[in-house]
């Protein structure tokens, strides 16, 4: 294959890297401090991309020596990145001109993650993966320590390298054990070698470069027992980052842990189904138990990010095609939910001050009406409630638990879901039948208004648009088992 | 008529008085007039049409009918298909009868954020109706759980002092019990490759699944009716929430478990409900003396009447799993007049309530004296829930003895204890709020029921006479439909038997 249709195969990718090098330039040229020019170039990069990536064809292609694949699974995955990214970037701006912190580094940088993610997504290589994932880890790094002034946010930029670099070392690690006893690491060939020797008992060295590997991406996922960094990184990094790290990322490393464990590994499903049951098991106990006790808005969002990764891991702990359905819709919904539940966040400021205490939100359906009718619809969601959308997700993964024949992981899933609901409720509670204690500064700014009415219509219609949303849900991973 | 979507019509006309009540500019007392209209108006046309639905209604048949059926996951065979049956007409005719009674109820009892009350009352009344003409699994799901958000911010909101525990209590029982229902609809799917209702209910579902589903089913709908021992959200939902709230809390939301039991749990697991009708049968005996004698000893209206809900609700799933003819055709009238009837009663405590604000029963006493009228209708409903004969209590009441009696002794002997029982705490209560001297200083000035409390009660006081003296009109309804359930039923289990005396 040629270098050029090689270029062609990844065109958005190689799009957005020339773009965010081009305003890297650009911004450090120009005269004024203000980073709202670069931002909107990144927005229209963004948005661009992702046109790229619609009209491309769905068919599976593979470019530079199969170290890059593109389908109808990445595209899909593709579209969800660029989408939580650009309303990410979007909601940044207000909070980035109040905290002075507008430079043209924010978007710049955003750029490179999505970039990483992208490549994330796309790998068809144990090699690859691991250039994708430590590309958008040192992007996120850096932002989230990005107001440098406040000890929190460098605290939490800090915590979140020392463990990132930790788990990167725990996945390269286990690459080198998957290396040592399969012989390759590109996932086609690995796919192949192990349903050469499906007959016998794979060696346990491999088993444990798998383990390693999984864990190291349990790790981007937050997935219980690796989640430690996710609430003080939550709470410590600035709130719009907070609001981009739960969703674009979580996304794509979600999207690439099932590529790993359904591709490569898939001929292992029994190996680490046990794990995966374990661990999205796990975090949404946890998830549910732990954010009760929480006062602080992005620490339960953080907690609840945790919870909604164990569900979208039940559709991936069934193993099955249905499950990776399963697992994309739950994201989708999750992006929507997610976003507008943090544009609600950054509404929350007090003469010119962010305010976190989930108590400032008491009586807001006094002060606020609508704004406290669009964080009710997320709660409400959150806790999967129907019509809205988060039952919708809830409902998917765990009819393919169900499916699977995994029933008591359903059931428990479902019953933490109940404990998950009494702090969604809190929220409700504290909005609508307490009384107001002080107003928020009003207005809230135009992008994040519109992100608000999007999004809560988003959630609140899902059922209309469910059917499509769906059945390209199911052409996409249909590609996972197309090779 | 062919092809009129009149079932969806019916379901979603209140969310258009929902659209409408949005609509409205204006001060704070031009919003709370018209949405008091908006919602009044929506609900009164919505009943109409449940009545036309009714007139229409074809009483020689089983089948569903006014069904309507549009693909919406048609890989799931996941549909939006709505159709009313015997068992459900009449459920839907009291949703929609009821909605505009609490409109009225509410009139001058609710002054604060009156547009998102009636928002919410409207709301809930789509969920009510579209629980009962569901014919698709996941979408009774979704409107049976959706009730869940409208009840939580009425109790939450415009409720009592103790609300916010109550409104949690009540959503987190019900959504505990709920989501396991959400597990069996799951497991069922795989068993018959679809949600679709009536292709469910001639699904031979596997008999080793069974057992599991039902209690599943089980945890839901006994959380929902309530049984005893999951009853104890009732009593503080009721005493917390703002009267029209109990009214449709006891009216409608009780029925949604009675009719799950008929609906899902009786036709669709028919060697389950064999199995475990000695089960139901002992929680409902617990149920009936338990909460009578707990009623005895209530020092606050709404609570006594919330505990006689249970030990009535203890009625129906006796007449239900007694499977004969008189028990099952029982429970629904019971259901019916329970829903009529305690509906009117919380009403009673609403009129007193809304002139005095206590609820404490030793803070009344010689209330006929001022307030003839409201003793009177307040007597219909009393005797109504004890079951005198003339009222629509006693015909439940004693179909449902019936149907015990014809397949256990024991349990329609135990049964009948609840009776007088219930005449027992629900005359003294009587006694203590109406009879007596009139002495306390405050109950001197009271003023008798106004006009707009009059037409509130005086269809209610008809209802419980008609049904109590012809209730051939009601019973016709779901005759048909009883009659298929218990043949489907007796077939099934004659069936298993078959196969298992072949297997020998």
């Amino acid at each position: 294959m040629t270098i050029g249709a090689d270029i062609g195969t990844a065109l958005p990718e190689v799009f957005i890297a020339v773009l965010a090098m081009v305003l890297l330039l650009v911004g450090a040229y120009q005269r004024t401090e203000s980073g709202r020019f670069i931002a909107w170039m990144s927005i229209l990069t963004i948005v661009l991309a992702g046109l790229l990536v619609v009209v491309s064809s769905d068919e599976r292609a593979v470019a530079f020596n199969d170290l890059f694949v593109v389908d109808g699974y990445t595209d899909f995955a593709k579209v969800l990145i660029l989408v939580g990214a650009a309303l990410a970037l979007l909601l940044s701006f207000t909070y980035n001109v109040n905290e002075r912190i507008d430079r043209f580094e924010y978007p710049v940088l955003i750029l490179f993650a999505v970039l990483g993610m992208m490549m994330m997504v796309s790998a068809n290589d144990l090699i690859s993966l691991y250039l994708g994932i430590e590309l958008q880890s040192l992007a996120l790094y850096i932002i989230a320590a990005f107001r440098r002034d406040t000890v929190r946010s460098s605290e939490a930029g800090l915590k979140y390298f020392v463990l990132g670099a930790l788990s990167s070392g725990i996945l390269l690690y286990g690459m080198s054990l998957v290396y040592g006893f399969a012989g390759t690491t590109n996932f086609d060939q690995l796919s192949q070698v192990f349903a050469a020797d499906a007959a016998e008992a794979p060696a346990v060295g491999l088993i444990v470069g798998i383990v390693f590997i999984a864990a190291g991406l349990a790790f981007k996922v937050s997935a219980v027992p690796f989640h430690m960094w996710t609430p003080d990184v939550y709470e410590g990094a600035p709130t719009p980052v907070t609001a981009f790290f739960a969703v674009a990322p979580k996304i794509a490393a979600m999207v690439l842990f099932v590529r790993v464990m359904f591709g490569p590994f898939g001929e292992l499903l029994d190996q680490w189904q046990q794990i995966i049951v374990f661990i999205s098991l796990a975090s949404m106990i946890l998830g549910a138990f732990a954010a009760i006790n929480q006062n602080n808005i992005k620490r339960l969002m953080a907690y609840s990010s945790i919870g909604n990764m164990g569900y979208a891991l039940v559709g991936l702990a069934a193993g099955t095609d249905f499950g990776a359905q399963a697992v994309l819709l739950y994201l989708t919904i999750y992006l929507f939910m997610n976003t507008g539940a943090f544009a609600c966040i950054l509404a929350m400021r007090r003469d010119g001050r962010m305010v976190e205490g989930i108590d400032e939100l008491a009586g807001l359906s006094k002060t606020n009406p609508r704004m406290a009718l669009a964080l009710g619809i997320f709660m409400f969601s959150m806790a999967g409630i129907p019509p809205l959308a988060g039952f919708f997700g809830k409902l998917y993964v765990f009819w393919a638990a169900i499916e699977a024949g995994l029933p008591v992981l359903a059931v428990i899933g479902l019953l933490t879901s109940v404990v998950a609901a009494f702090y969604y409720l809190r929220i409700v509670k504290l909005m609508y039948f307490d009384e107001p204690t002080d107003r928020f500064d009003r207005p809230v700014g135009g992008e994040i208004s519109a992100i608000l009415v999007g999004t809560s219509v988003v959630t609140f219609f899902f059922f209309v648009g469910l059917a499509p949303v769906l059945n390209s849900a199911e052409r996409a991973a249909a590609f996972l088992f197309a090779v | 008529m062919d092809g009129f979507p009149l079932l969806s019509l019916t379901t979603f006309l209140p969310l258009v008085g929902v659209a409408f009540i949005l609509m409205v500019r204006g001060d704070e007392d031009i919003v709370a007039r018209n949405s008091r209209y908006a919602a009044l108006w929506t609900s009164l046309v919505t009943f109409a049409l449940s009545l036309f639905i009714w007139f229409n209604f074809d009483h020689g048949t089983s089948d569903f009918q006014f069904v309507e059926k549009a693909a919406w996951l048609p890989r799931f065979d996941v549909s939006y298909h709505l159709g009313v049956d015997g068992i459900s007409m009449l459920f839907v005719l009291l949703s929609t009868f009821l909605t505009p009674i609490c409109v009225l109820a509410s009139w001058k009892a609710v002054t604060s954020r009156v547009r998102e009350y009636m928002i919410a009352f409207l709301v809930l009344e789509t969920m009510m109706i579209g629980t009962f003409v569901a014919l698709d699994f996941v979408l009774f799901y979704i409107f049976f759980e959706g009730v869940l958000i409208p009840m939580f911010i009425i109790i939450g909101v415009w409720g009592g002092p103790r609300r916010v525990y109550s409104a949690f209590k009540f959503f987190l029982y019900t959504l505990a019990g709920s989501v396991l229902l959400l597990v069996a609809i799951l497991v069922m799917y795989f068993q018959a490759d679809t949600t679709d209702i009536p292709t469910l209910l001639v699904t031979d579902i596997a008999p080793h699944l069974q057992p599991w589903l039902w209690l599943a089913l089980l945890a839901s709908f006994a959380v929902k009716l309530p049984m005893w021992p999951v009853h104890t959200w009732l009593p503080d939902a009721h005493v917390e929430a703002p009267t029209a709230g109990s009214v449709i809390l006891a009216g409608v939301l009780l029925k949604m478990g009675g009719y799950g039991f008929l609906r899902f749990s009786v036709p669709m697991l028919p060697l389950a409900t064999d199995q475990f009708t000695p089960l139901i049968y002992a929680l409902s005996i617990i149920a009936i003396i338990y909460t009578s004698l707990v009623a005895l000893a209530q020092e606050d209206m709404k609570k006594l009447i919330a505990y006689s809900s249970v030990a009535h609700m203890g009625f129906v799933t006796i007449g239900i799993f007694s499977l004969t003819d008189h028990g099952i055709q029982g429970a629904i009238f019971q259901m019916l007049s329970h829903g009529i009837i305690s509906a009117a009663l919380f009403l009673c405590v609403g009129v007193v309530y809304d002139r005095v604000h206590s609820r404490e029963i030793a803070d009344y006493g010689g209330l006929v004296e001022r307030m003839p009228k409201y003793a009177f209708v307040f007597m219909i409903f009393m005797l109504g829930s004890v079951g005198l004969p003339g009222t629509s209590g006693f015909i439940g009441e004693f179909l449902v003895l019936l149907g015990a009696f014809q397949d256990n002794t024991w349990v329609a002997f135990l049964a009948s204890t609840g009776i007088i029982l219930g005449a027992a705490y629900m005359l003294y209560l009587y006694r203590r709020v109406i009879f007596g001297k009139l002495e306390k200083e405050n109950l001197k000035k009271l003023l008798d029921l106004e006009p707009r409390e009059v037409a509130v009660m005086v269809p209610l006081v008809l209802l419980v006479l008609w049904m109590g003296i012809y209730p051939m009109p009601f019973l016709d309804v779901f005759d048909a439909s009883v009659a298929n359930l218990i043949e489907g039923y007796e077939g099934a289990l004659a069936a298993s038997q078959g196969v298992s005396v072949a297997g020998r």
